[in-house]
């Protein structure tokens, strides 16, 4: 994945405090960790499956460990880190609730952001041109796309709610990575969301 | 391995020195080593402010020879020549290397082939047993002699990672780096049950003699071809004996009789003689004993974490998909227990397809990976 255009990271980043612990699942070649140490002085290890982009994060000077997401986080203790970040992750992960539950176990807070199925253009493409939509957040065709799951903001909150997790804060972001501040569901291409546990 | 020199690109032409050492070393055991030698070779150049050394540690049947030829010999070949010169991925442009035959071994340092001075006869069955955190401090006495207060990094694979795991728990200020390949935190049952058959075959071959068969003008033969043979098999995975070796009959039909039949009899036949040849004994045995010892989670109460809390090297852990014996799920373990004390660690797991062997392989996505880490490394 590209980390030519990642407007979440400075939402992310804005959302760690100096020297907080981060783990960070799908960290690619690092580039959002090496901004929050930088950045931020912050200190954490990086998951990430692909071995090119584990060489990259190792050259980058992250500690980084290569890893499935879909066998969970077993390798990591609980409440192990500050915030636990899975950027345009998710829709690539199967095990939805399992990855989302692991991450609340080792994290106090859970950084998700997700490119946004119900952002209009995509609606446009399906519904005006009878193609599964190809964006700035969604850049692949259907053939050879990552992601396995396709939701919106509105999924995703309620299945935020059914875990029983509580929406901390939630950035929406256009295409251009300006902020959305009416409608989300339609005019947000990515979500950034801040979740922790209830109670 | 190539030993086509005209080719060949590596650190060249090399020469093994010989340190001394008369200051006692108590071991684990408990035993006392009055004086010993070892074995060493160096590549590449330590710089003015001797903060560029690589200490790179021998697994089971290694040595001090890890690269170059000998003027005299130039098949001999280092056993990790492919990782260690100009441009690979220990450089020797950037850092200084040092091979070192372990206290114990046959390639030259003190071990149970050498002259026993109190007895002037070898060694033999009275050498005693040796533990990884004996070889350590050994290679920390050498350090001292090459003027190396600190390491840049250490580097093995196997029973060589498990010396770089204890070289951070040991001697934590002198350690920067550790990069542990193919290595684990302790062995398993299965693991150790393997070593006891190697064992059993040499402690029961008639030549042993209780390990005094020097003096008998013999040597275990048949029991050390046995135990390579057996640990042979478990280096290699089962994919890759299938593509070498399939079925294949060695001479077209069956004979049936116990002559060799098949191509995978033939080899392995052939690796136990020839390590048999030049192999001793009793070094492959406290080698094994080495490796079965190894567990420095005991220093925590049986928690790898808390034992290795006190380390502040930076680790890089490896292993391959392929290695059963030393799987990707025992690196793992390391990775955890570093994870869990917040320290620093990477980890990265490669699919060579040589199981166990394959941290000796060339292959491009671990020497790649390895190439990125020691760039880390700063001097």
């Amino acid at each position: 994945m590209s980390n030519a255009n990642r407007s979440d990271f400075d939402v992310i980043a804005g959302w760690v405090q100096p020297g907080e612990r981060v783990l960070d699942l799908g960290c690619g070649d690092g580039s959002l960790l090496k901004r929050l140490m930088n950045e931020r002085g912050a200190k954490g290890y990086g998951v990430e499956l692909e071995t090119d982009s584990v060489r990259a994060a190792i050259a980058n000077g992250i500690n980084v460990i290569q890893g499935n997401l879909e066998e969970g986080l077993a390798g990591f203790t609980d409440n192990a880190f500050e915030h636990v970040v899975l950027s345009r992750t998710l829709q690539t992960v199967r095990n939805t609730q399992g990855i989302l539950r692991e991450m609340m176990r080792v994290g106090r807070e859970a950084v998700v952001s997700f490119p946004n199925f119900a952002y209009w253009k995509n609606q446009l493409s399906l519904i005006e041109r009878g193609r599964m939509p190809v964006s700035e957040d969604l850049p692949y065709q259907w053939y050879d796309s990552p992601n396995v799951r396709f939701f919106t903001i509105k999924d995703f909150e309620v299945l935020c709610d059914d875990m029983g997790f509580l929406i901390r804060d939630c950035r929406v972001l256009d295409e251009a990575g300006a902020l959305v501040k009416e409608e989300p569901n339609y005019l947000g291409s990515l979500a950034v969301y801040r979740l922790a546990r209830r109670g | 391995m190539s030993t086509d020199t005209s080719s060949y690109n590596g650190v060249g032409i090399v020469a093994p020195q010989r340190a001394h050492f008369d200051r006692p070393l108590t071991l684990r055991s408990g035993a006392v080593l009055p004086a010993y030698d070892l074995v060493y070779e160096t590549y590449g150049k330590l710089n003015a402010d001797r903060s560029n050394a690589i200490l790179v540690c021998h697994a089971l049947s290694g040595h001090h020879h890890v690269a170059g030829m000998y003027a005299h010999q130039t098949d001999n070949v280092g056993w990790w020549d492919n990782i260690v010169g100009p441009g690979r991925p220990l450089d020797t442009n950037k850092f200084f290397v040092v091979g070192v035959n372990n206290l114990g071994g046959c390639h030259g340092s003190t071990g149970p082939s050498s002259i026993n001075p109190a007895t002037n006869k070898p060694w033999g069955a009275d050498f005693p047993l040796v533990a990884v955190v004996d070889w350590v401090h050994a290679q920390a006495r050498l350090a001292d002699h090459l003027g190396v207060q600190q390491w840049a990094a250490v580097v093995g694979g196997s029973l060589g990672g498990m010396q770089a795991l204890r070289w951070t728990i040991t001697y934590p200020e002198r350690v920067r780096h550790a990069l542990v390949i193919a290595s684990a935190p302790k062995l398993t049952a299965q693991n150790i049950a393997f070593n006891d058959v190697a064992r059993q075959a040499i402690l029961t071959d008639p030549d042993f003699h209780g390990g005094h068969y020097y003096e008998h003008d013999t040597y275990p033969q048949r029991g050390l071809r046995l135990a390579r043979m057996l640990g042979h098999i478990t280096y290699l995975s089962d994919d890759q004996m299938d593509e070498k070796f399939g079925r294949k009959p060695r001479n077209g039909s069956f004979s049936f009789g116990y002559d060799v039949e098949f191509e995978v009899e033939s080899y392995l036949r052939y690796q136990g003689d020839k390590f048999a040849g030049y192999f001793d004994a009793n070094t492959y045995l406290l080698m094994t004993k080495a490796l079965d010892y190894f567990d420095p989670a005991r220093e925590g109460d049986g928690d790898l974490a808390k034992a290795l809390s006190v380390a502040k090297a930076e680790f890089f852990i490896a292993a391959f998909t392929t290695d059963w014996r030393f799987s990707p799920g025992r690196s793992r373990e390391i990775v955890s227990a570093l994870a869990k004390n917040g320290q620093a660690v990477s980890y990265a797991q490669f699919d060579c397809n040589y199981g166990h062997d394959s941290f000796l392989m060339a292959d491009p996505e671990y020497h790649a990976a390895v190439t990125a880490y020691m760039g880390r490394v700063s001097v």
